[in-house]
C-alpha cells in the first residue's frame, strides 16, 4: 500500500524515457487560438471566460498593472486546467512536484518586487514598515516584514502543491478504502462511495480555486508594487 | 459522342476499382498518399518518407488540423470533440502506469 499510494507522484517516465514534458505540453493543444471573429464552440467558450477573469482580475490595477494580463491570464489557464487534468484517472499532474510550483512562483514574485524597487522604491521599502506603529517597534517590525516578504513565494509554491497533492491523496486512499470495504460490509462501503463522491466534486472546486488562488495573490504583489 | 467518352475515360482513370486504370498508377511512389500505395512498394514509400524533425513536425502538424477541423472546429461542435482527446490521454496514462497497476488487480494470489 505505501509503495502504491506514492507511485502516482513520480516523474512520468516510459520505457526509460522521461515524457514529463509532453504530460505538462499538454493542456495547450486543448487550448486552441482563435483565428475568426465568431469561432467554433470551443474557442468562444474559452475566450468568453478569459475574458470574464481577466475582467475580474484586473479591473484593480493601474496601467501598469494591466500589463501582466497576458502573464496573469495564461497563468490562472495552466494551473486551472493542469489541475483539472490530474482529476481524470491514472494520470500525472505537473502541479503536485514541488519543483515545478517553485519555478512558478519564485519568478513571478520576484518580478512583481522589482518591478516594485524600480519604478517605486520608496513605496516599496515603506511597505516593510505598516502605518502607525509605535517607535520602539519598529526594528522586530521591519525584521516580520522582511520574512513575511521573503516567505510569500514559498507559500505560493507549498499552498499550491499541498492542497493538489493532499486532495490526490485522499481520493487514492477512500477509493481504496471503498473498493476493500465492499467485501467486507456493503452498507460501510456505500457511505465510503458517498465520501469518495463529495470529495470528487470537492477536487474539481479546489483545481479550479487553487488556480484563482495562486494568480489573485501574485495580482495582489503586483498592485502592493505599480 | 466524343465528350461522352471522354467523360467515361476520365471516370475509369480516376475512380475504378480495377487497380489497372487507376491515374495513381502514374504518379512516383513518393508522393501518394498512403491508400494509394501498394503492398508491394509499401517499405519504399516508408523509407522515403521525411524524417528530419521539420517532416516530423509537419506530420504532427498535420495530423492535428485534420483531427481539428473535423471534430472541433466545426459550426454545432459537441462535446465529443474533446471528450475523444480526453478519453486518448486516459489510454494513454494508463499504459504508461500499467507495470504498477497490474499488481492491484482483485486477486486471491499476485
Amino acid at each position: 500500500m505505501n509503495e502504491s499510494l506514492f507511485t502516482s507522484f513520480i516523474t512520468p517516465t516510459m520505457v526509460g524515457i522521461p515524457i514529463v514534458l509532453l504530460i505538462i505540453m499538454f493542456p495547450s493543444i486543448l487550448f486552441p487560438s482563435p483565428s475568426r471573429l465568431i469561432d467554433n464552440r470551443l474557442v468562444s467558450i474559452q475566450q468568453w471566460l478569459v475574458r470574464l477573469t481577466s475582467k475580474q482580475m484586473l479591473s484593480i490595477h493601474s496601467h501598469k498593472g494591466q500589463t501582466w494580463a497576458l502573464m496573469l491570464m495564461s497563468l490562472i489557464l495552466f494551473i486551472g486546467s493542469t489541475n483539472l487534468l490530474g482529476l481524470l484517472p491514472h494520470s500525472f499532474t505537473p502541479t503536485t512536484q514541488l519543483s515545478m510550483n517553485l519555478g512558478m512562483a519564485i519568478p513571478l514574485w520576484a518580478g512583481t518586487v522589482a518591478t516594485g524597487f524600480r519604478y517605486k522604491t520608496k513605496a516599496s521599502l515603506a511597505h516593510f514598515l505598516p502605518q502607525g506603529t509605535p517607535f520602539p517597534l519598529i526594528p522586530m517590525l521591519v525584521i516580520i516584514e522582511t520574512i513575511s516578504l521573503f516567505i510569500q513565494p514559498v507559500a505560493l509554491a507549498v499552498r499550491l502543491t499541498a492542497n493538489i497533492t493532499a486532495g490526490h491523496l485522499l481520493i487514492h486512499l477512500i477509493g481504496g478504502a471503498t473498493l476493500t470495504l465492499t467485501s467486507i460490509s456493503t452498507i460501510t462501503a456505500f457511505i465510503t462511495f458517498t465520501v469518495l463522491v463529495l470529495l470528487t466534486i470537492l477536487e474539481f472546486a479546489v483545481a479550479l480555486i487553487q488556480a484563482y488562488v495562486f494568480t489573485l495573490l501574485v495580482s495582489l504583489y503586483l498592485h502592493d508594487n505599480t | 459522342m466524343k465528350t461522352k467518352l471522354a467523360c467515361k475515360n476520365v471516370y475509369l482513370l480516376n475512380f475504378s476499382r480495377n487497380s489497372t486504370d487507376r491515374v495513381t498508377d502514374k504518379v512516383p511512389v513518393k508522393e501518394k498518399k498512403l491508400m494509394d500505395v501498394k503492398l508491394g512498394e509499401l517499405p519504399s514509400w516508408i523509407l522515403m518518407r521525411d524524417f528530419t524533425p521539420k517532416g516530423i513536425a509537419g506530420a504532427f502538424q498535420r495530423g492535428y488540423y485534420r483531427y481539428y477541423n473535423k471534430y472541433v472546429n466545426v459550426k454545432r461542435g459537441g462535446v465529443a470533440g474533446i471528450s475523444m482527446v480526453l478519453a486518448a490521454y486516459v489510454l494513454f496514462n494508463y499504459c504508461r502506469c500499467y507495470k504498477e497497476l497490474k499488481h492491484e488487480r482483485l486477486r486471491k494470489y499476485h
